[in-house]
């Protein structure tokens, strides 16, 4: 496949593993925000490649690790009632919320569907006038387009059957929050390219210079993922701090100005919590009072849900780059990926799930001998 | 966040409300909205995420960078610094 | 992450915690997972069935049980077959209920001979509908050169069922000499696929509801046992085979080495994927890797016999796109870690139930 198959080349890649090695001279440690980019990382073995200075942080940028337990638990409250056909995307169908997930909702009666795209559900409500269609509309940046396209569709075709629970996110005060926490140890950051393909570059250069930290917008092939990482060692060899596209190929400055004007009519931005972290002021959206019809919450009175994380998962401390999942006495014990007490071990690229992996592989009884004599490339 | 692939728009219904169009990824073919990229034209590549045209892919940009990443460790010895030759290539990459 | 192999290891692990199957109490109800042929699966055997009627040859936990009767030894395996829909591209509930018993049967080196079926219908189903499925499965097994001996109907009532359930139960004669167990995988072994992996999965999901997209690919359902013949023409020195359906390459090669106690180092470069199942995962966010077979089979072959196995699949109709993929090694044991075309290493874990399209 053009734009995918080049990014993949093993020789390229080698040439900017090199120039890596040759360009760092001390400790540095990158969060990469997107979970897109960490399962790259996991996917293709880049973290073991890169020389032992550059440390990758697995940032909070996965909407379904991000998505916090009482968000969760109005879905299944709402997708439990007779009425509903609750439609998500389906990596949100395994996150546990207090004592179940949707699967088991699901097994228990409820009608809860796998949709590909926002506008599906759309469809689902046109097609099923006596059904209560919601959408689970969570993501960060780069799908707000399509939820926001989703209930502005649904309005002007008059559906009084749909509406969206939404737990929208937002990249930028994220890496705020991250910047300000006392034991912050993250000194560079590898911004998330297809949220700037939307939302383009221009709210990060004050985030880059306040902190001081190097900014650079990555893609997500490993060619992408080597060179974010080059250009911020780079940078951070030579004392910089500047926002940099290495993502030119699918990010403009100006980002993409209809999605964004469309984002701007139907969301407005709002306090969210984040699993594990906590509230973090302006990092998310919620519908506008024009569109509050539109509002799941509201429509099923289910505002008052609150709940309250498991108190022996530490998932917002990793996300946040302050301590590894080793460092969390419930990791490989009380918390497997069978039975996660957090978001970060549900799903293999999440950052503890990534680590209790490889923990099981290092630590098996004859340790697992060097790639390279199986692969000519190492 | 964010899973979005590349793909070839294939054609376009004009008439399709939201702007919708065939998408190839390789063989794979299906609908997204094109809503967000009205002016997007037939063979063009675009960047599509949970059935939506996010953004156009840029050949000229794809191809500097992977030229540049061809010259690593090649150009410290013959141009000098790799890195101005990086950015002297970006900036004549950002045609839009 | 540099420092991965090295992180800290004063927290409080147990090691021997990490691979104990949680029980099913936080399960209390069957989930579509149970069904997917991972993890899930897995502890639906050991939780439920086993404690209730466990014995050695059920232990085992093969694809077919090996009986000792009267002198010969006999396969014996059995296969429930939903499908929705029950029409795809390259075939229909009626091939996978036919070849799916034959293959199991096969994955023991037997020759399938006879087939049973047996027909959950919902009220309401067209007949036309169940006759393309029966005809389906006359075809096939003709194919297969297997008899359908025997056979039972039940009605279950309209909103029951998703129209046509069908269980087939088969056996066949295990050759002298021959005995092919996943525990038999010993380090050293090669791993031999027999072509390329993942079109059945896609082409069900590409006409699966709510999600359709166009392929130019077909399943590959085919039954395996002439396949296996002409391997064990070569030795019958075979160590393991699996057919890889639910949960794919990657649910066969965990299982393998679990049940063995050894390692499986996979070339990633090395697995056959064609393009439209790699750019169909991609847009999905699958991993080929877990992606359903119904025409493949994945071998453990002693490394001396390795070629020449190897050359006689590829001479027959059902191996031709056959490839070395890997091998057996005595390091991690009951773990497949993959080298990945970058050079680098990952971990390829049992799925915990199916596959779920992503977004990040």
């Amino acid at each position: 496949m053009k734009y995918i198959d080049e990014f993949n080349d093993p020789e390229l890649a080698r040439r900017l593993l090199d120039e890596i090695r040759a360009t760092v001279t001390r400790p540095w440690a990158l969060m990469e925000v997107c979970g897109g980019q960490t399962h790259s990382i996991i996917r293709h073995g880049i973290d073991q490649l890169l020389p032992d200075e550059v440390e990758l942080i697995h940032g909070p940028g996965c909407p379904v690790c991000v998505t916090p337990l009482d968000v969760i638990d109005k879905a299944l409250e709402i997708a439990a009632r007779p009425e509903v056909v609750f439609c998500s995307f389906g990596d949100m169908l395994r996150v546990p919320g207090t004592g179940r997930d949707l699967f088991r909702v699901k097994g228990e009666g409820g009608d809860v569907r796998v949709v590909y795209s926002p506008l599906d559900a759309v469809d689902l409500a046109r097609k099923h006038p006596d059904r209560q269609v919601v959408f689970f509309a969570i993501g960060f940046e780069t799908t707000a387009p399509a939820n926001a396209m989703a209930v502005h569709q649904a309005r002007r075709l008059g559906l009084a059957n749909f509406s969206l629970l939404v737990s929208h996110v937002r990249v930028p005060p994220a890496i705020e929050a991250i910047m300000t926490a006392p034991a912050c140890r993250v000194q560079g950051f590898l911004a998330a390219g297809h949220v700037c393909s939307v939302m383009g570059t221009a709210e990060y250069p004050d985030l880059a210079e306040r902190h001081r930290v190097p900014v650079v917008v990555t893609g997500f092939e490993p060619l992408d993922i080597l060179e974010g990482i080059r250009r911020a060692v780079h940078q951070l060899e030579r004392g910089e701090h500047r926002v940099e596209n290495a993502y030119p190929r699918a990010v403009r400055d100006r980002g993409n100005p209809a999605a964004v004007r469309m984002i701007e009519e139907v969301f407005e931005v709002t306090d969210r919590n984040w699993r594990g972290i906590g509230r973090i002021p302006d990092s998310g959206w919620r519908l506008t009072d024009a569109f509050r019809d539109f509002d799941a919450e509201h429509r099923f009175d289910v505002t008052g849900i609150r709940t309250e994380e498991p108190a022996a998962c530490r998932a917002g401390e990793v996300l946040q780059g302050l301590i590894k999942p080793t460092d969390c006495a419930a990791f490989g014990t009380s918390c497997t990926p069978r039975t996660p007490l957090g978001a970060t071990m549900v799903s293999s690229e999440g950052a503890c799930a990534a680590y209790y992996l490889y923990r099981r592989m290092t630590d098996s009884p004859a340790p697992v001998s060097s790639a390279q004599e199986m692969n000519p490339v190492g | 966040m964010c899973l979005a692939v590349p793909g070839k728009v294939v054609s376009i219904d004009h008439r399709a409300d939201p702007l919708t169009g065939l998408i190839d990824f390789g063989g794979v073919r299906k609908q997204a909205c094109l809503e967000y990229l009205p002016d997007v034209r037939v063979g063009e590549y675009v960047i599509v995420h949970v059935g939506f045209a996010l953004q156009r892919l840029d050949e000229e940009s794809a191809r500097a960078s992977l030229e540049l990443f061809g010259q690593l460790g090649l150009l410290e010895e013959e141009f000098g610094d790799a890195w101005e030759q990086a950015a002297r290539q970006e900036s004549g990459s950002e045609t839009r | 992450m540099a420092d991965l192999a090295t992180a800290s290891t004063a927290a409080a692990v147990d090691p021997a915690n990490w691979t104990c199957p949680a029980p099913l109490r936080d399960q209390p109800v069957v989930v579509m997972g149970h069904g997917g042929g991972g993890a899930l699966s897995a502890e639906l055997i050991d939780q439920v069935f086993a404690p209730a009627y466990g014995n050695p040859t059920l232990a085992a936990l093969t694809d077919s049980a090996v009986l000792g009767l009267g002198g010969a030894r006999l396969a014996f395996s059995t296969d429930s077959h939903v499908v929705r829909p029950l029409f795809f591209p390259g075939g229909s509930l009626g091939d996978l209920a036919v070849n799916g018993t034959v293959n199991d049967l096969a994955m023991s080196g037997a020759r399938p001979t006879h087939l049973s079926a047996a027909f959950i219908l919902e009220e309401g189903v067209e007949l036309a509908v169940l006759e393309r499925v029966a005809r389906a499965m006359g075809a096939a097994a003709e194919a297969a050169g297997v008899t359908i001996a025997t056979g039972d109907t039940k009605v279950v009532e309209s909103g029951h069922g998703d129209g046509v359930y069908v269980t087939t139960a088969g056996v066949g004669l295990v050759p002298e000499g021959v005995d092919i167990r996943p525990q038999r995988a010993r380090p050293g072994d090669a791993v031999i696929v027999s072509g390329p992996i993942g079109l059945h999965g896609v082409a069900v999901l590409s006409v699966r509801e709510g999600l359709e997209f166009g392929v130019g690919i077909t399943s590959d359902t085919a039954p395996l046992a002439d396949l296996v013949a002409a391997m064990l023409a070569v030795t019958p020195d075979l160590h393991v085979l699996r057919d890889p359906t639910r949960g794919g390459l990657g649910a066969a090669l965990n299982e393998i080495a679990r049940a063995s106690g050894t390692g499986v180092r996979l070339r990633e470069r090395a697995v056959p994927v064609p393009d439209e199942v790699a750019n169909a995962c991609g847009f999905l966010g699958l991993d080929p890797l877990y992606v359903a077979n119904e025409g493949r089979l994945v071998a453990f072959v002693p490394a001396e016999h390795a070629e020449a196995v190897l050359a006689a699949m590829r001479a027959h109709p059902q191996g031709t796109g056959a490839a070395l993929i890997g091998e057996c090694v005595a390091d991690h044991p009951g773990m497949v870690v993959v080298a990945t075309g970058l050079g680098g290493t990952r971990v390829l874990d049992l799925p915990l139930g199916e596959q779920l399209p992503r977004i990040c």
